[in-house]
C-alpha cells in the first residue's frame, strides 16, 4: 500500500510540473503578447520594462524563463500584480482561501448530508411517490445555473422582501469567522445553500442509480437469506457499497471546488475568495494574478486526484490489494 | 415432516411462474429439485422463504414448516427463520458475498442476528465453521476478504455461513452449477457430510441428472412452473413415469455405458406454462386430447402428473 | 488420415500468466478432436490460437500444410474461409443491432462470395440446414432462445464451407434438452459438409458424445491424448482418472459399472504460480520424487499420448517407471 501511495503522489508532481509548463508557455509563448508589458503593469515607463525583462530574463531562451518565473512564484514571492501595482500575487491568494474554503466546506456538509439522504429515499423507496418526487428536486438543483439562482436569490432577499421576510439577512460580503462566527455563518447562508443545490442534485441521483444497482447483486439477496433486517441491509450492506464511488467523486468535486471552481458563486455574492480574485485577473487580463491562481487551483485538483485514489483503495478491499 | 408445501403458486402480473406446486420435505431428507429454464424451480424456493421483492408478485398457497405456514406470517416473524431455521445457499459463490465485510465479519453478523453472543464468541464460532467446511488456516482466513479466496473456497465459506445457526433445511440454488468438475465433488462430499454431521434436511435445486442421482432421496421433476414427477430417487431414475423425465434422461450424454450416435431429444425450447393444459403437451410425442386440461400429480409413493394410461408408459 | 491442423509446442504467456505451455496436436481431417478440461487449463486460449484469433508467444500452427502461425492479418484472410469458431455466449457474440439474417451474411460479404441476390440465397439455404424458419432471417438476436441463437452462430460458421470448425463451449449456456437438440445438429453437419472439429469443452458426458480423440488439459499442457472410449474406458494419466470419477454419475439401474472417487486436494491451481516439475505433482495421488523435478514430456504409450512419468496402462499403476501393459 505504502508503495502505491508514493508512486500516486510522485505521479501528481510530475502533472504538476507539466502543467505548470503549460500554463507558462501558454502566457509566454504566445505571440502577439508582450509578457514584459503585462508583468511590469499598466502603463508602464521604459526603465521598469527594462528591469522587468532582466528580473524575468524575457530576452533569454525559453527554458531559462520559466525558471526565472518559478523562482518568482515560489522562491522570492515578489510577484506583482498588472493592475493593482504593488501589490504582491501570492499574499493576495493567500488571503483569498478561507473565504473560499469556508463557502466549499460549508456547502460540501449540506450537499452530502441532502445527496445522500435524497439518494437514499428515492433509491430505497423505489416505486413509490417519493423516488419521482425526490429526484424532481435533484433535477431542479442540476438544471439551475447558479448565477441565475444566485441573482435570484439576491434579488429576493435583499430587494424584494429584505423588509419583511428576509431581513436577518446581511449584506452581500463576507465576514471573518475570528471576528464573528454568527456574522461569518449567516453571510454565508445563502451561498451555502446556492451552491449545495446544484451538487446535492448531482450526488442524489449518482447514489440512487448505484444504490438499485446494488440492491440488485447477489449479496444483497444473501443477505436476505441470511434474515437480516432491511435497514440493516440498506445501510451496511448496499448503501456502503454504493457510496464508494461518490466518495471518489467528492474528492475531486472538492477538489475543483477549493482550486476556485466556485467562481460563479463567489462573484454573484460577493465574496472575496480566490475565485472572484480569478474571476477579476482574467477580466483585466492581469498575468501574473492568473499564473498565481491556475497554479493553485492546478495544484488543488491534482492534490484531489492523488488523495481520491488513496482513499479509494482505502474504501474498497478489492482494489487495495489490486494495488 | 418438516417442510409441507400445498399448491404454492407465484404470480407476476399474467404470467405465472409457479402453477400449483406441492411436495414436502422429512427430517434430514435429501431432496433434489430437477428442472430446466422457466421450470419454477428456483422462483419457488425464493418465494416460499419471503425472498421475492419484485413488485407486484403474488405468492399464494400452504407452506407449513415446523407446524407454522409461512406465507401467513409477517417478514419480522419470517426473518427470524430465514438463516436460523431455513437457510438458503445460491449459484455464483464469487458475488454472493459483500466485498467490503471480511468474511468473518459476515459470518458473525448472521451468527448475531439471531443469537444473542458477543462479538468475539461469534468470531470463534465463525473460524470454527471455516475449518469445519475445510478451509485451510481458518485462523488467518476469517479476516480475509471475499474477493482474496477462489470460486470453491468461496463456495465452502457460503455453506459456512449458512449452517452457522445450524439450521434444519438448507436450500442450496445450484451450489456447484458454477464451479468445476472436481471441485463440485468436493463441495457435494462436503454438503453430504455436513448433512450426516448437523442434521439438517437438503433441496438441493439443480439442472444436472448425474448431482440428482448421487445426492438425492427424494426426487421432483418440474416443468413449466409444475411438479410432473416426484418420488424416491431409485424408483424415479429406474422406472421413470412422465414423458419429460424420459426425455431428459435420455437427452444428457453419459459418461458411462453405450456411447450412441445421436441423442434422444425433446423439440422446442423448455419454458413456463401458457394457457391451462399440460405445460409439456407442445414438446410431448404422446400428445392426446386429454393433454388440453392440466393433470393432477396423482400416486401414492411415486407420482407423476400425466394422462398417459399405466400401459402406455414405456419410453 | 492427413493432419489438417497441427500445433507444435505452442505457448501463449500474458504477462505473468502461462495460459497455454507448449501444446502439440495434430487435428486429423474429419475427425472430432475434443479438447477438456477445467477453468485454467488454457483451453479457450489454446482454442484461439489455433485460429490465430491470439497471437501466439511461440510454436508453430499450420493448417492444410501451410504454416499460419505468423502470416500477416491480410494474407491471413483467405485462410480465414477455411477455419472457422463458434463461441460459447450465443446472446455476446451476436451483434444485437443486426437481424439474424445480416450476422449471417456478414461473412458471405466480407469475403465476396457473389452478389447480393446469391448472398441471399445462401443466407436461406443455411437457415434451413440449421432449423430456422425463413422467418427469422428479420428478427434480432434478443427475439431468440439461446438454443436459437447458437443456431444463428452455427450458420454463420459454417457459411464459407469451412474445412475446420472451432467450437468453444458451444452448449455449456444451453439448457439439456437444447443441448442435445445442437450437439446432434453439430453430428448432422460434420456428416453433411465433410466438417472437422475442434470441439472445446469442460462438460465430460458431452465431449465423450462428440469426440473421436480426446485431449485432456491441465495448466495450460496437454496431459493425454486418446481415442474417446479409450480415454473413459482406462484413463493412464491420473489427472484424468480424478476428473472422471469425479462426474456425478446417473444410475437409472442400466447396471454401468461406478467408477471409483478419487478425490483431488485442494483448488485448482492458479496458472501464475506453475509447481515445478510435472504442473501436476502437488494434487497427483501417485507423485513419486522424479515428479516434482522433471517435467513429463507428452509420449506416445500403446495407442494413447501420455505426459506422466507413472501412467496406469490397463488400469495397473506403474511403479518406479516401469510400464505394465496388460
Amino acid at each position: 500500500m505504502l508503495g502505491y501511495i508514493t508512486k500516486r503522489f510522485g505521479a501528481a508532481i510530475l502533472v504538476l510540473f507539466a502543467i505548470s509548463v503549460l500554463v507558462f508557455l501558454i502566457f509566454f509563448a504566445t505571440p502577439g503578447v508582450d509578457p514584459a508589458a503585462r508583468i511590469a503593469g499598466k502603463n508602464a515607463d521604459p526603465a521598469t520594462l527594462a528591469q522587468v525583462r532582466a528580473s524575468f530574463g524575457l530576452d533569454e531562451p525559453l527554458p531559462i524563463q520559466y525558471a526565472m518565473m518559478m523562482k518568482h512564484l515560489f522562491i522570492t514571492h515578489d510577484l506583482t500584480s498588472f493592475v493593482n501595482r504593488g501589490v504582491m500575487v501570492i499574499p493576495q491568494i493567500i488571503d483569498a482561501i478561507p473565504i473560499t474554503l469556508s463557502l466549499v466546506v460549508g456547502a460540501a456538509v449540506i450537499w452530502m448530508v441532502l445527496g445522500v439522504v435524497m439518494g437514499t429515499l428515492a433509491g430505497a423507496m423505489r416505486g413509490t411517490l417519493v423516488d419521482p418526487l425526490v429526484m424532481l428536486l435533484g433535477v431542479f438543483g442540476v438544471s439551475l445555473p447558479v448565477y441565475w439562482l444566485g441573482e435570484v436569490v439576491n434579488l429576493i432577499t435583499q430587494k424584494e422582501l429584505h423588509d419583511s421576510v428576509f431581513s436577518w439577512v446581511p449584506p452581500l460580503g463576507y465576514v471573518p469567522f475570528s471576528q464573528s462566527p454568527g456574522q461569518w455563518a449567516l453571510h454565508l447562508l445563502f451561498p451555502w445553500l446556492t451552491l449545495a443545490l446544484l451538487y446535492a442534485g448531482i450526488y442524489a441521483r449518482l447514489l440512487r442509480g448505484e444504490l438499485i444497482n446494488a440492491l440488485n447483486e447477489d449479496y444483497v439477496r444473501t443477505a436476505r437469506a441470511k434474515g437480516l433486517s432491511e435497514r440493516r441491509i440498506l445501510i451496511k450492506h448496499a448503501l456502503r457499497c454504493s457510496l464508494i464511488p461518490i466518495v471518489s467523486l467528492f474528492g475531486l468535486d472538492f477538489g475543483a471546488l477549493v482550486g476556485g471552481a466556485a467562481l460563479l458563486t463567489e462573484v454573484v455574492f460577493g465574496l472575496p475568495g480566490v475565485g472572484k480574485l480569478t474571476y477579476q485577473a482574467l477580466q483585466n487580463l492581469d498575468l501574473p494574478v492568473i499564473m498565481g491562481t491556475v497554479l493553485y487551483a492546478a495544484f488543488f485538483v491534482v492534490l484531489a486526484n492523488a488523495v481520491v485514489d488513496v482513499l479509494y483503495a482505502r474504501l474498497d478491499p478489492r482494489v487495495r490489494h489490486a494495488a | 415432516m418438516l417442510l409441507d408445501v400445498q399448491d404454492l403458486r407465484v404470480r407476476f402480473g399474467s404470467f405465472t411462474a409457479v402453477d400449483g406446486l406441492s411436495f414436502s420435505v422429512r427430517q434430514g431428507e435429501v431432496l433434489g429439485i430437477v428442472g430446466e429454464s422457466g421450470s419454477g424451480k428456483s422462483v419457488s424456493m425464493m418465494g416460499l422463504l419471503g425472498l421475492i421483492r419484485t413488485p407486484g408478485a403474488e405468492i399464494s398457497g400452504k407452506v407449513t414448516f415446523r407446524g407454522r405456514d409461512l406465507l401467513a406470517l409477517k417478514d419480522r416473524e419470517m426473518r427470524a427463520i430465514r438463516g436460523k431455521e431455513i437457510a438458503m445457499i445460491f449459484q455464483d459463490p464469487m458475488t454472493a458475498l459483500t466485498p467490503v465485510y471480511t468474511v468473518g465479519w459476515q459470518i458473525a453478523e448472521q451468527i448475531r442476528a439471531h443469537e444473542k453472543v458477543s462479538r468475539s464468541e461469534a468470531r470463534k464460532r465463525a473460524i470454527g465453521l471455516l475449518e469445519e467446511v475445510g478451509i485451510p488456516a481458518p485462523g488467518k482466513r476469517v479476516d480475509a476478504y471475499p474477493h482474496e479466496f477462489s470460486g470453491g473456497m468461496r463456495q465452502r465459506a457460503v455453506i459456512a455461513m449458512a449452517l452457522s445457526c445450524s439450521p434444519a433445511l438448507l436450500i442450496a440454488d445450484e451450489p456447484t452449477t458454477a464451479l468445476d468438475v472436481t471441485t463440485q465433488a468436493q463441495i457435494l462430499d462436503l454438503m453430504r457430510r455436513l448433512r450426516d454431521d448437523h442434521g439438517s434436511a437438503i433441496v438441493m435445486i439443480t439442472h444436472d441428472m448425474g448431482v440428482v442421482s448421487e445426492t438425492a432421496d427424494q426426487v421432483l421433476v418440474m416443468y413449466g412452473g409444475r411438479a410432473v414427477e416426484r418420488g424416491p430417487r431409485q424408483a424415479v431414475f429406474h422406472h421413470p413415469r412422465h414423458p419429460y423425465t424420459w426425455g431428459l434422461l435420455d437427452s444428457v450424454p453419459r459418461v458411462g455405458g453405450p456411447r450412441v450416435r445421436r441423442l434422444a431429444t425433446i423439440p422446442g425450447t423448455p419454458g413456463a406454462s401458457t394457457g391451462g393444459g399440460c405445460p409439456f403437451a407442445d414438446r410431448c410425442a404422446h400428445r392426446h386430447a386429454a393433454c388440453d386440461e392440466a393433470p393432477p400429480l396423482v400416486g401414492t409413493d411415486h407420482l407423476d402428473a400425466c394422462w398417459l394410461p399405466a400401459e402406455e408408459r414405456t419410453r | 488420415m492427413s493432419a489438417l491442423l497441427k500445433a507444435t509446442d505452442v505457448v501463449k504467456h500474458f504477462k505473468a500468466v502461462q495460459a497455454v505451455n507448449g501444446v502439440s496436436l495434430e487435428v486429423r481431417a474429419g475427425e472430432t478432436l475434443g479438447v477438456v478440461g477445467e477453468s485454467g487449463c488454457g483451453k479457450s486460449t489454446l482454442g484461439r490460437c489455433l485460429v490465430r484469433l491470439t497471437d501466439l508467444t511461440s510454436g508453430t500452427v499450420e493448417f492444410d500444410g501451410q504454416d499460419i502461425t505468423t502470416l500477416s492479418r491480410r494474407r491471413l484472410r483467405p485462410i480465414r474461409k477455411g477455419v472457422q469458431l463458434v463461441f460459447q455466449d450465443p446472446y455476446a457474440s451476436l451483434n444485437p443491432r443486426r437481424t439474424a439474417g445480416d450476422a449471417v451474411a456478414e461473412p458471405l460479404r466480407v469475403h465476396k462470395y457473389g452478389d447480393a441476390a446469391a448472398i441471399r440465397r445462401r443466407v436461406a439455404e443455411l437457415f434451413d440446414v440449421v432449423g430456422l424458419t425463413r422467418a427469422h432471417l428479420d428478427r434480432y438476436p434478443h427475439e431468440f432462445s439461446g438454443g436459437q441463437r447458437q443456431r444463428i452462430g452455427i450458420a454463420r460458421a459454417v457459411a464459407l464451407s469451412p474445412k475446420l470448425v472451432v467450437a468453444d463451449e458451444p452448449v455449456s449456456a444451453l439448457d439439456v434438452s437444447v443441448q442435445a437438440q445442437v450437439l446432434n445438429l453439430f453430428a448432422d453437419l460434420q456428416e453433411e459438409l465433410g466438417l472437422t472439429y475442434v470441439f472445446i469443452a469442460h462438460d465430460l458426458g458431452v465431449v465423450r458424445h462428440v469426440s473421436d480423440r480426446i485431449a485432456v488439459m491441465y495448466l495450460g499442457e496437454v496431459v493425454e491424448v486418446a481415442e474417446a472410449e479409450r480415454l473413459y474406458d482406462a484413463p493412464a494419466h491420473p489427472y484424468t482418472r480424478a476428473l472422471l470419477s469425479a462426474v456425478p454419475e446417473i444410475d437409472d439401474g442400466s447396471g454401468a459399472p461406478r467408477r471409483e472417487r478419487i478425490v483431488l486436494t485442494g483448488d485448482v491451481p492458479n496458472p501464475i504460480d506453475r509447481p515445478s516439475g510435472c504442473s501436476f505433482h502437488p494434487r497427483c495421488p501417485v507423485a513419486q520424487a522424479r515428479c516434482r523435478t522433471e517435467r513429463p514430456a507428452l509420449r506416445v504409450v500403446g495407442e494413447r499420448q501420455v505426459a506422466c512419468h507413472y501412467p496406469s496402462i490397463g488400469g495397473n499403476v506403474a511403479a518406479h517407471g516401469t510400464l505394465v501393459v496388460d
